[in-house]
This record gives C-alpha cells, structure tokens and sequence, in this order.
C-alpha cells in the first residue's frame, strides 16, 4: 500500500478495513427453515492530492490488485474533493489507545445454533395457545476485525464477536386482529446470551396485547420504555451532531452549547466504551479513539460529536470525539447512549397511573421523524394504564416535536436499562398527542 | 480469522461470461455429489458512483468496488446459503463446503445426477457499453450544480440545497444444478433534490427523488428546471403550514408514490415469504375477494427502463407480469424458488436480493394499481371534508399485517374542493390491509409509477410503486 501510493505521488493516505464472519439460523414451528453464513471484507482507501483534496474509493477486494484500483480511483475522485474544508488525519489517530478487555468468544456449530433456536421458539409457542408462529426469529453470531492505518504511521486493530438472539411471536385469537410483540438480545457470544430472558419477555409482550381496545384520540402523558426513549434520542441525534449543525440541518447551532435543550432532570452521556456496549469499538473511523462524551447535563447542551474536520472548523478548542465514519464527506453519529435521569414527578407510576400511556416500541422511525424540523409522528406499542392495569393500545400514533418533548420531560422512573442502542430509565413526557385507529 | 491484506483473491476485473462455466460446473458437481436436491450459486460485480452537492459546492464524490458469491444449496424444505467477496476456486469451494455441512451434507465422491448447464443466456451482452456511457464524475458534478443552482432561483427561505447523483453498475451470473444459467448487466440511477427551508421557527424539508433503470442518459435528460420548480413551490406551501388535525378522514391519495400504500398495505403480504412464515392474512385466500372492486393490482418486471424492471430476476428466471388482485378478488402471490417449494405457489420472476450477501426472496417489482375510469377532479369531488395526500414519503409493514407511511405534503379537501391555501404536514396514515383494501373505492385513469426501494429479508432492491389517484373512504390520520 505504501509502495503504491509513493508510486502514484500520494503521501497522505488512510484506510480503513473491516472483515466479518457471520453465521445465524431461522427456524419455522419446530424446523430449521434457513441457515447463513458470510465471509464479508470492506475496505475504506482514502487519498490527499497534490493540492490538499481528498478522493475515496470504497472496495471489497483486498488483493494487490484490488487495492491498487481502488487508490487509482480515489485518486482520480481527488480532483472533486471539497476545497472549502477538506478532512485532514485526525492529530488523535496515533494517540494511545485503552484497550477495552473484550474477550473474544467462541464461534459454535451452527447445529448447536439451530438447537438452542429451536428451543426457544418451542418455548414461545408453549407460551400461550394463542401464538401460533414466531415469524420474525434468527440466533447470530459474529466475528469482526477493524484495521486503521495511515500514511502518518497510526496502526489500529480490533477483534470483536457478538451474538444476537431476537424473538418475535404473533398471535391471534379468533375474531380478532393478530398482535405481535419482540425481545432481543445481545451478547459477546451464544454462551452469553440471556436466552430465558429473551423468551419470557417475548412471550409476555406477545401476550399483553391480546386483550386490545382502541384510544381515544387526544393529549396524553405518555412513558417512554427505556427502548423507545432511546430510539426517539438516536432519530434525534443531529441535535448533538457538529457536522449537521455546519451543515445547516442540525436543530442546534454552535450557539447552543450551554442552552437548555431538555427538563433539568435529563443527562445524556454518549458512551461507546460503556460495559453493556457489546463489540464496542475502540476507535472510529478516523482512528480517534471512543471515549465518554457528556452531551447533555441537566438538560444543558454541553457537547457536540465531532470528527478532526468539525473540530477544526468550530475553532473553539474542541477535539474529535470518536464518533467520525470514514467518507469523502465525513460523517458523526452517537456510538451508544446513556440516559440518566432524576425522579422528578414521583406520583407518575407504571405500577399506579390511570389514563396515561406507556410506550413499548416506536416504529417507522425512517419515514416518521423529521429531524431537520423537529417533528415526528410515529406508530406505537404499548398499553393505556388504569391504576397499574395495562390494556393494550390497538393501533394509535404518537406525535411532537422533540425540542418540546425533551423540555416536557416529567419524570424518570426506574434504574436505568441496557439495549443494544444504549441505557435509560423510563421516561415520562406530558403533552403528545395520541391517535386512535377508530 | 485473520486479517490480511494479500489473500489470493480473483480479481475484480475478471469477467463474468462463458469462461466461469468449468469453475461453476465444477462446484455444482461437487453439491449435487454431496446429496443436495439443488444448487445454486450467484456471482456479482459492482461499480457504484454516489456524488453530492451541497449549495454550491460538490462535498461528496464516493466511487465503490465490490464483487463476491452467494451459494445456495437446497435439502428437502431446507436450505443452506454461504457469501463470500473472495471468488477464487478454494474460497468458493469452501463456501460450498459451509452451505453443505448447514444441511448435514459432505463432499463425496459419490456420482452426481444432473445434466450440466444450459448454454448461457446473456442478457447482458447488448449493454456491455452501458457503463462507459454513463455520466463521468466531472459530468456529473456539473449537472448537480445546475440542479442547486435552480433551487435558488426557485425557493424562498432556503437554508440548504442538496442535489445527488448515485449510479449502481451490477453484472451478476447465476448458475443452479436445474441447469440455469444466465448473465445479466443491470444500471440503476437515482437523483435527488432536497431543501430545507425556514423561516423563524417554521420549517420545511422537501425532497424529490427519481430513478430509472438501464438507461446511462438518465442524468442527462433530468429536467433539473422542472423539479426545482415543483420542490420550492411545496417548499413555499408547506414553511407555514398547520399540523394535520389527528383523525378518521376520507382521504385521496395522489398518483406516481402514492402507491406506497398498496406496496406496503397489501403487496408485502403477497409475497410468498409472508405464506411461509405465517404472517400473511390472506394465505387461503386465493379467488376470494380482498379488496373493492374497483382495485385491480399488478406486480410486473417488464415495463421498458422503470426501476423495478430486469431482464431475470436474482434467480435467472425471466420476469413476468403478474396479476395480483383482479377486481377485487385475489389471483396469485409473488414467488421465488423457495417460496415454489414451501408454498406451492408457482416461480413468477420475483427471486431478488440486494448483493450475494443475501439469499433471493419473493419481493416485489413495479407494483401498482391499475387505472380506472373516472377524474382525479371527481375523486375530490366526492369528498365533504378530507384529505389530500400529494407527496407520501416512507412506510413499513409489521408481522401482523399493520402499515403506516409518512405524508411529506398534504392539503384539506373541503366541500369538494381542494384546498391548496390549507397545507397540512405531519400526517401519517396507519391502518391493516384487511380493513383498508375494501376502502380502495375509486380509482383515477392517470396510472404512474415512481421509483423508489424496499428493504426486506433479502435486503433493500430497486422496486417502483405507482397508482392512479385513489380515494380511501375511511384512514386513520396520526397528527397532532
């Protein structure tokens, strides 16, 4: 690579590199119905030119060759690289790194796979005469290696293996609409996994919504479960995103940074290197290593995520973060995020509460979140509560704006939670509006 | 697994032709010596460019290489599927192997009891010049100034203006032990304009995306002026527009993208994969009625240069048109080779996968619904108060049949009228396509399709949707 670059009068160079193998199994009422495995490489080959402009070609073939085309083809897309704020290496790319200690577990036989799989769904299909598939279902298990290298000498690498086990049973009783529900689990590997947690919350979920009614239409306080608080934060994220707020599509502005964007009871940390983070990486796309970012602190701004280009650009002595993904244009998002919150309103209750809502799981976050606008309007599941009772929501929406959900922020209830997006407690929001399937 | 940097690769420059014949042969020879009932196997290279703009200034130019294999190997009702991007003989060998032992299978020497493969029908060979013809970066890049440069002159308020370009270059050879064996050259296009405009606290994100297939001029023939025109027009509408009042309306959904409620209310739920896993309401259901009379549906791969049209599917199998709902009443699901064997419901073309990380499914094509005989003047005609659904951005289907998509642009329909000074955003349409399809109740005859993609078991493809305006008696409206 070297060789060739000083060949083609490239000096400056980074690439990045990440190799998979991946294996996962389906099966369908008491069969194996598919098994997968893939062998998987992508590289990254990022050039500067004479005059300080950067090319990138992304390709999966690693041969001698292979590389070759893909320096000679970013080095012609070079001649188009942006002149206005061309990335640089990131100063932080040679830094040392803390390694994170994550053992690396075994891969299994991909029988003992579709045993365990097997297993599970007989457990769910045992669970209630009334669910009678768990048409959504697969247990996989991975192995990645990440490589970041570049012209400046910096050498990154990281094994990782995960494993994810995911559930989701439908069920149906006559005379009334099928209802579904789903759990998922990840670990560093199968052994790891929480499989009996996975099917009993599976099955719960799956259950609690049989008994259905619809929702008036109207204002409600609703309760977010630390899932759907954390997906709505994640559809958010170019709040926090310096690249975005330069773009021009961020709801913040430099100008943000010690404002109150949200309830002074809410603290959101991004943490790639948190324990519950499985595979977390150790560096990002530029080689800056991942570190602790406090985001938001009683719900102040408190930092933007930023890579070498934003960083530099604000001027204000901010650093990369470890957030940055390797591009011709460079891009930022939150690694994993940790909600803290305080009590706030401690009458509000899942176990107490009437004629509130609580949100299982959002869905259609791609088409329902407006991000450069604040708005969103989003299918649900969840229940209506009276007094610790849940009834089950037959089909409604939820709609705000984010800026004035995160300050409508009541209420934290519960230690927080880990999901494969992060961690947070419950989160009580007054003011959105449901809407009912009549 | 190691990390290294010099595998002995094949490189990507090799071509996919009648000279990869002996090496598939070979390894066909080897599954069906294993035991297997069938196998098949799927190579691919690709050539993609994306490029951005960015008011002025090109941010983005991102050219990727890619190539690798999908092996499939079939069992009785089960099957075994193995990608790899390393295609020489061993990797390929050994991704047989995995697909193999997946099914208690093992490389014997056994004999093995086929034919061989067919003669090789090339599709591909009258567009080998394709990629050469296709815009260069430098064209390209002009032709995105041009398309920022009209958002100014025709946006009011424009804090961003974005243009793309992406071009997908793919040539895929499949080779199965039936004794397919079939090359194709696929070209995909997309372009897309986006503003965001604001103003105070109002604001207001446009986008118009469109796509064509096989077709290297597409960019060049863009109508920049028009689509600038028509997305700072819906940008000037919807900056001070209210949010849509929640609640059950009569609706009128617009033509070309306003089919993405049929695709993901009802065309998910006729493809065979939603038989096989038991997640279709309406897997018994062929020859009854379904859906109002007035709607006749069709699924089809042929339509000269729209995005969801092949000259084979992901199979090798030539597409067809299919008839899926014929006034109302169900004719046929799509399917896939799997899908035959587990359902029963004949191949229709409908094999297709994102890359050769994915094994095929049954997905959709241009899906549409047909045109019908009245105005879309007397569709709003028809309505006292309602709405009008212009511009529709995403949506999705859940395992028990529920949809939702997002309205980007809306106006009231009131006594008949539409209310063009009453915008409306935030609006999203949530419903289950057994109550929804009988409301189908008028269709217009300006049938158009729009291209767009569908991500789904096999990933995200190419498809279009489209209709001619329809009214919806009856829909949930989620606002505020």
């Amino acid at each position: 690579m070297t060789e060739d670059a000083s060949r083609m009068g490239l000096a400056t160079w980074d690439l990045g590199i990440t190799c998979g193998n991946d294996t996962s199994v389906q099966v369908d009422r008491g069969e194996p119905k598919q098994r997968k495995a893939r062998q998987s490489t992508t590289a990254m080959v990022r050039v500067w030119n004479d005059q300080g402009l950067v090319g990138i070609t992304s390709t999966n073939d690693l041969s001698t060759p292979g590389l070759r085309a893909a320096l000679a083809s970013a080095q012609q897309a070079s001649a188009f690289g942006d002149a206005q704020s061309p990335p640089r290496l990131s100063p932080q790319a040679r830094d040392p790194l803390t390694p994170l200690h994550q053992p690396r577990q075994p891969t299994l036989p991909m029988q003992m796979l579709l045993e365990r799989l097997l297993d599970a769904e007989r457990q769910v299909l045992n669970g209630h005469q009334a669910i009678s598939t768990v048409p959504y279902n697969g247990l996989a298990q991975a192995q990645r290696e990440r490589l970041y290298i570049n012209s400046a000498g910096a050498l990154r690498h990281q094994s990782t293996t995960s494993a994810t086990l995911w559930l989701y049973p439908r069920a149906e009783e006559a005379g009334r609409k099928p209802r579904g529900a789903g759990a998922v689990r990840l670990a560093a590997g199968v052994d790891d996994l929480d499989l009996e947690g996975c099917i009993a919350e599976a099955t719960e979920r799956t259950i609690s919504h049989l008994d259905y009614a619809p929702i008036d239409t109207g204002v409600y306080t609703v309760c977010f479960s630390p899932e759907a608080f954390l997906n709505l934060l994640w559809a958010f994220g170019s709040m926090v995103n310096a690249q975005a707020v330069l773009d021009g599509i961020s709801l913040s502005r430099r100008s943000s940074l010690g404002s109150q964007v949200a309830s002074p009871l809410l603290t959101v940390t991004d943490d790639a290197r948190h324990p519950g983070h499985v595979a977390a990486p150790e560096f990002d796309g530029e080689g800056t290593p991942t570190r602790r970012l406090l985001l938001i602190e009683g719900g102040r701004l408190r930092h933007f995520l930023h890579s070498e280009g934003t960083a530099r650009a604000f001027a204000d002595g901010s650093m990369a973060t470890g957030h940055a993904n390797l591009g011709a244009k460079v891009t930022l998002g939150p690694q994993w995020l940790d909600v803290e919150g305080q009590r706030g309103d401690s009458s509000l209750s899942c176990e107490t509460s009437s004629g509130v809502v609580l949100i299982d799981s959002l869905s259609a976050l791609h088409a329902g979140v407006k991000a450069s606008q604040g708005s969103f309007s989003l299918p649900f599941d969840g229940w209506l509560l009276s007094g610790g009772e849940r009834r089950s929501i037959e089909a409604a929406t939820v709609a705000g704006d984010i800026r004035s959900t995160l300050q409508h922020v009541v209420a934290c209830e519960g230690d927080p939670q880990c999901t494969p997006s992060g961690r947070s407690p419950h989160v009580w929001v007054e003011g959105l509006t449901i809407t009912g399937e009549a | 697994m190691s990390l290294c940097l010099d595998p002995p690769v094949t490189s990507r420059l090799d071509p996919l032709n009648e000279g990869w014949r002996p090496r598939l042969e070979e390894l066909l020879t080897a599954g069906m010596a294993a035991g297997a009932d069938l196998v098949e196997i799927f190579v691919e290279r690709n050539d993609h460019l994306s490029v951005l703009a960015e008011q002025e200034r090109i941010t983005s130019v991102s050219p990727a290489l890619g190539c690798g294999a999908g092996i499939r190997v079939f069992k009785g009702n089960c099957d075994g599927f193995a990608a790899t991007n390393d295609l020489s003989g061993p990797a390929l060998m050994t991704a047989l192997e995995q697909a193999l032992a997946m099914l208690g299978l093992c490389r014997s020497a056994n004999a093995s009891r086929w034919q061989g493969l067919a003669a090789l029908q090339d599709y591909g060979s009258v567009k080998e010049q394709w990629l050469k013809a296709c815009p260069t970066v430098p064209d390209s890049a002009e032709r995105l100034r041009e398309a920022t440069a009209a958002l100014e002159r025709h946006g009011r308020h424009l804090q961003v203006r974005r243009a793309s370009y992406a071009r997908d270059w793919q040539e895929v050879l499949v080779a199965a032990s039936d004794g397919t064996f079939a090359r194709d050259l696929r070209l995909h296009q997309t372009t897309g304009l986006t503003l965001l405009a604001a103003d105070g606290d109002h604001r207001a994100t446009i986008s118009r995306r469109d796509g064509r297939a096989d077709d290297p001029h597409f960019l060049a023939n863009w109508p920049v002026e028009d689509v600038a025109v028509s997305a700072g027009r819906s940008a000037g509408k919807m900056l001070y527009a209210d949010f849509v009042k929640a609640g059950d309306y009569p609706v009128v959904l617009a033509n070309r993208f306003g089919g993405v409620i049929f695709h993901e209310a009802c065309g998910h739920l006729l493809e065979t994969t939603q038989v096989e896993q038991g997640s279709t309401p309406f897997a018994g259901n062929i020859g009854q009625t379904i859906a109002h009379p007035a709607v006749t549906a069709v699924d089809e791969g042929l339509s000269p240069n729209s995005f969801g049209s092949m000259a084979m599917d992901d199979e090798g199998m030539a597409p067809q048109r299919t008839v899926l709902i014929q006034d109302g009443v169900l004719q046929c699901f799509l399917s896939d080779r799997a899908g035959e064997m587990r359902t029963g419901h004949p191949r229709t073309g409908s094999g297709r996968r994102q890359n050769h990380g994915y094994p095929a499914a049954s997905r959709m094509r241009n899906t549409f619904i047909a045109p019908g005989p009245h105005k879309p003047k007397e569709l709003i005609g028809s309505i006292d108060h309602g709405l009008y659904c212009k511009q529709m951005g995403g949506g999705s289907v859940g395992p028990t049949g529920q949809f939702n998509f997002a309205v980007e642009e809306a106006y009231w329909i009131e006594n008949g009228c539409l209310r063009e000074d009453k915008p409306v955003k935030g609006a999203t349409l949530i419903g289950d396509a057994v109550t929804v399809l009988p409301r189908i109740s008028m269709c217009a005859d300006d049938n158009a399709l729009a291209a767009g993609f569908c991500g789904s078991v096999s990933g995200s493809i190419y498809v279009t949707v489209g209709q001619p305006h329809v009214k919806v008696d009856r829909i949930t409206v989620g606002g505020r």
